[in-house]
């Protein structure tokens, strides 16, 4: 679901096909009929944006029917534990969970909580954006006490437990309800359910792939809790065959999130400090206090090995190992966030470093006017992009909103080395570190980001040196003294202490296991330790598939561990045993007393299936036996979240922000919670409540091809794959061509409040119209690729699209909108503005458009405003 | 030419009598494409590497000769991808070798209305004061309620996904040094 997996990623899609040839069967659920379709036992067609009222659907057919794995729920999930009596589902509040306050559009999560668990201080109004999970990390907020303070009913009968919850919360998810909201016919829908059910349980699972289908909506988050939900009571996570995949979209996207180039994290997900860590005690309480089960208990020893390898002898015990060296976060500084800042003129220096937002990210009108309104920019590629020469020929030259001569950004172009020129790892989308080989030197002025870094770095400290600066401080004690080869660092000593050394013998650490809190280890990243063992590079190793077994454990190497399925303790019984001879992954030996098996467990080796950990345990010696979910505070999968979500501890059907139809679940018609950036240059489409919305009548979503990548810098300028793919296009059904007088080949263009794009017209049965509760819905589809650099030119997709994200992750809704779709070319220059304003005004929008979040209830909730620039000055 | 040579540059003769009964192999050969070798026979070395497109992390044969990359193919020894490449992966020497990458810093001045040349080492040194400035400019000691923030909004950085995990340390740990903490990549898209 969410994902065109034969078209985005071709090659890992041969192993789907390998499994249809044993005898899978493969389902494609997506609003539009792919590759993926073509190669699939069945497609199924939804409408865009419904996918956690299908899910909720197979999640109440589950219920209803009895067919959870029962004992696999029980034992490894919190279906049992009884919640807080002050807690209030949707069913109660009209789409709304109870602590929802409509002036800061966030809930207060207190009354989420289990019962006898001391609930944490109730957060006040403007804490709330503190307690967003995007301060959390990957542990999530803690849950205090262990499972043996929470009230439970093992026979999962108490209306108060997370079972009943959830049984209720689904009800009204029906077969019927699914067909009015998806579009999806309810015997296809029950087909689909019976399928999933059946190849589900002791002998059989089903693995779940999506893709950024799922994440980028204004309830992404929820949509992989849905899809987590209905693995998790089918007994498919932990198991071969079974799991959840993510299909990631660049070559170490992972590995960019793991060692995150993101503004919300540290290395191996320990949050970026906040305003409310005062020295490191209050940060390591906050993530993984010593009391807490699991191993976020050991997060001291994480995190004192990360300061100690940024800040090598300067961090002492004494000085609290410079943890007041770091920057503290308070609130949401996301990209998009950071673009209206540029807009504004608050931001002063830019560095793109690969990425092309010009094409690549959402509102590229945005991107680009920030981008003009900046003291410099560093952009780093292999290729001219159009984030590097918006200044002479971004569409906003033509109609007059950034001139050359007026523009005064100042550019720097750095000619970037290829990934043949440079050695390093890449972490692959299943976790997977793999090493390459430096193959040639890179040429002229061409150089990795390793030298760059290290060079500003080095010169940076040169300038400053002698500074008595306090706040100079950590740079120049930053410890920047790799293994040099030439003027570059030496990337496998990089990697090795990102994989952690012990200081007392300058050797490798085996693994985060070995990581100590007394600043006596340093390690860049504790979910890599492990990498570099034995002082030997582990990603590095190509022992070819046909010498060695089914894991294939020796080419590269996967965090953490070398470990290929994550809680695969999952995989056996609770006593140990594979639930299936045909399903064993990794089991108990009662003779050798140790776990052992096809993967490496994921558990402590010796720790036996009955243990019970003493009264005082903490940290993993507190997990029992049978405790599966190592890194949950209580040992268990989450089917309800009793927090680190902000939008709700259960997926609840939104609508998108912009949709052609009401909520047919709820008064709440959007994501109650999500962010919508209300300003006079983020213009959003009418969504029902509101009138209008038939000014903008059909339901846009887009995608990848398998012939360009990305923002096109990649692809646009390669001539076999230019050739493959040289034009954009827009994809509409034969009853939408007839409606509008589209012609196949011929020219359209896609009208958002935004702007308007044009591309060529592809008439195809692939974009099925919809019966939504009785009335026709179109959908429309675009590739994204084009920009105007390179072999194959065109309009960028991506300007149509607003800035609207979901509130737990910060990442925009751009997989669902709504259009307008006319025939011809679109108006050029100014004539352009006008006529996207002429669509405005017919529209009524205005900066409060869509900031209404609140439509529960009596739904007079206040819009969700800021002040902005104006919209457009001519 | 005898009968028997005239008869074996017959390529249905080949086929019939030779061990290429299906005619794709050497039944099939003119005398020019027998005397054709391919790119990588003749390299000097071979690099092991991986696809640089998406995340599926196909391993790649990197051929080289005389300092240039003459040939990249997929590695059938990988367990991930067993040898193959989609068409992005086939077309990456294309990527790396192709004219498009640009070989020279390129500077555009304020209010500038071309491009400019200037020194690597130059421009280093420029982005280096500029990034100092930018940051002095946006530092923030402290929140309204005095709480320590000890960060610069001055500086944003965007990208990291196609980079190395080496690349991303050192990108991460140097801004974080500085103060910057608007540092982002595609992840976030």
């Amino acid at each position: 679901m969410g994902s065109n997996m034969a078209e985005a990623h071709p090659v890992g899609f041969q192993w789907v096909m390998e499994a249809k040839a044993r005898g899978a069967r493969v389902i494609h659920i997506d609003p539009r009929f792919t590759r993926t379709s073509a190669h699939a036992d069945q497609h199924v067609t939804l409408r865009a944006g419904t996918d956690i009222a299908f899910l909720g659907g197979v999640i109440n057919h589950i219920l209803s029917q009895g067919l959870d794995f029962r004992e696999y729920v029980r034992a490894y999930t919190n279906a049992s534990f009884l919640l807080s009596e002050d807690y209030r589902d949707t069913e109660d509040l009209d789409g709304l969970f109870s602590g929802y306050d409509p002036h800061t559009g966030a809930y207060d999560t207190a009354s989420w909580t289990y019962e006898s668990v001391q609930a944490a201080e109730h957060p006040s109004h403007q804490d709330m954006e503190q307690s967003a999970p995007y301060r959390h990390g990957a542990a999530g907020p803690t849950v205090e006490g262990t499972d043996r303070d929470i009230a439970a009913d093992p026979s999962l009968a108490h209306p108060r437990c997370v079972f009943q919850v959830l049984k209720r919360h689904y009800a009204r998810y029906t077969p019927e309800m699914v067909e009015r909201i998806c579009g999806v016919p309810r015997e296809l829908f029950l087909d689909v359910c019976r399928a999933w059910t059946a190849n589900s349980g002791r002998k059989h699972t089903t693995a779940l792939v999506y893709s950024v289908g799922w994440t980028q909506h204004s309830v992404g988050a929820q949509y992989i809790r849905a899809g987590a939900i209905v693995q998790l009571l089918l007994g498919n996570i932990g198991r071969p065959g079974g799991g959840i995949y993510a299909l990631r979209g660049h070559a170490s996207i992972q590995g960019s999130t793991d060692i995150p180039t993101l503004f919300n994290l540290l290395p191996g997900y320990l949050p970026m400090p906040d305003t409310g860590h005062e020295d490191l005690a209050a940060y390591v309480d906050a993530i993984g206090p010593h009391h807490a089960k699991g191993y976020w208990g050991h997060a001291d020893a994480y995190t004192v090995s990360l300061l100690k390898e940024y800040w090598g002898e300067a961090a002492t015990a004494e000085n609290d190992y410079c943890f007041d060296y770091l920057p503290r976060i308070n609130g949401d500084h996301g990209t998009y966030r950071t673009v209206m800042d540029m807009v504004e003129g608050k931001v002063s220096g830019y560095f793109l470093l690969g990425q092309n937002p010009a094409v690549g990210s959402a509102h590229g009108r945005l991107q680009r006017l920030g981008m003009a309104n900046l003291d410099w920019l560093v952009v780093r590629d292999i290729t001219m992009i159009e984030s590097a020469t918006f200044w002479k020929d971004a569409p906003e030259i033509e109609t007059g909103e950034i001139a050359a001569d007026r523009c005064r950004t100042e550019v720097f172009f750095f000619p970037a080395a290829a990934h043949v020129e440079k050695s390093g790892t890449f972490t692959q989308t299943q976790r997977m570190l793999q090493w390459r080989d430096q193959a040639v030197e890179p040429a002229g002025d061409q150089r990795s980001e390793l030298w760059f870094f290290h060079q500003l770095g080095r010169r940076l400290k040169e300038k400053l040196a002698g500074s008595a600066d306090e706040r100079d401080r950590p740079l120049l004690d930053l410890a920047w003294d790799y293994r040099m080869e030439g003027d570059e660092p030496d990337p496998a000593d990089v990697l090795r202490h990102i994989n952690g050394i012990d200081l007392a013998t300058g050797r490798t650490v085996g693994g985060y296991t070995d990581l100590k809190a007394d600043g006596s280890t340093s390690c860049g990243c504790w979910i890599y330790s492990g990498v570099y063992a034995d002082e030997v590079n582990q990603a590095r190793r190509r022992r070819p598939r046909f010498e060695q077994g089914p894991y294939d454990a020796e080419w590269g190497w996967t965090w953490p561990m070398n470990r290929r399925v994550l809680y695969n303790r999952a995989s056996a019984d609770p006593e140990g045993r594979p639930w299936s001879e045909r399903k064993a992954l990794i089991w108990w030996d009662e003779e050798k007393a140790e776990w052992t098996g096809n993967d490496v467990p994921d558990f402590e080796r010796t720790k036996p299936p009955h243990y019970r950990p003493p009264d005082g345990a903490s940290g993993p010696e507190a997990l029992r036996g049978d405790d599966a979910f190592i890194m949950m505070t209580d040992g268990k999968a989450w089917l309800f979240a009793p927090s680190g979500v902000v939008d709700g501890p259960l997926p609840t059907h939104y609508e998108p922000h912009e949709s052609p139809v009401r909520n047919l679940l709820y008064g709440q018609q959007g994501n109650p919670v999500r962010k919508v950036y209300g300003r006079p240059d983020n213009p959003s489409n009418p969504a029902p409540p509101e009138a209008h919305g038939e000014v903008f009548p059909y339901v846009f979503t887009a995608a990848r091809l398998t012939e360009h990548h990305t923002a096109g810098g990649m692809s646009r300028q390669l001539p076999y794959l230019a050739e493959l793919q040289p034009e954009l296009f827009v994809e509409v059904s034969p009853e939408l061509a007839a409606e509008r007088g589209l012609v196949h080949l011929d020219w359209a263009h896609v009208i958002t409040s935004r702007t308007a794009v044009e591309a060529r017209v592809c008439v195809t049965d692939r974009m099925a119209p919809l019966r939504i509760d009785g009335r026709t819905v179109h959908q429309v589809w675009m590739p994204y690729h084009w920009g105007n650099t390179g072999l194959v030119t065109g309009d960028v997709v991506n300007d149509l699209i607003g800035v609207v994200a979901d509130p737990n992750v910060l990442i925009q809704e751009s997989k669902v909108l709504t259009c307008d779709v006319r025939p011809g070319r679109r108006p050029r220059g100014p004539a352009l503005l006008e006529y996207v304003r002429d669509y405005r005004r017919r529209a009524g929008i205005t900066p409060e458009t869509g900031t209404r979040i609140m439509t529960a209830g009596e739904g007079d909730g206040p819009p969700h405003t800021e002040p902005g620039p104006p919209q457009e000055s001519p | 030419m005898g009968v028997k040579r005239w008869l074996e540059a017959w390529p249905v003769y080949r086929q019939l009598t030779g061990t290429d009964p299906l005619g794709r192999g050497k039944a099939a050969q003119s005398a020019r494409s027998a005397g054709l070798a391919p790119r990588t026979e003749g390299a000097d070395r071979v690099a092991d590497s991986v696809c640089p497109y998406c995340a599926v992390g196909c391993a790649q044969r990197v051929y080289v000769k005389d300092e240039r990359v003459v040939q990249i193919e997929g590695n059938p020894d990988s367990p991930i991808s067993r040898g193959r490449l989609c068409p992005k992966g086939s077309a990456s020497k294309q990527l790396v070798t192709g004219p498009h990458r640009e070989r020279k810093v390129r500077y555009r001045p304020p209010y500038g209305t071309e491009w400019q040349d200037l020194d690597l080492d130059t421009a280093m040194d420029m982005v280096a004061d500029r990034v100092l400035a930018a940051r002095r400019k946006g530092w923030q000691d402290t929140d309204e309620a005095g709480r320590k923030l000890r960060r610069t909004m001055g500086i944003a950085s965007l990208g990291g996904a196609t980079l190395d995990n080496e690349e991303n340390y050192l990108i991460k740990k140097l801004f974080t040094a500085l103060g910057a903490l608007q540092v982002e990549n595609q992840a976030r898209i």
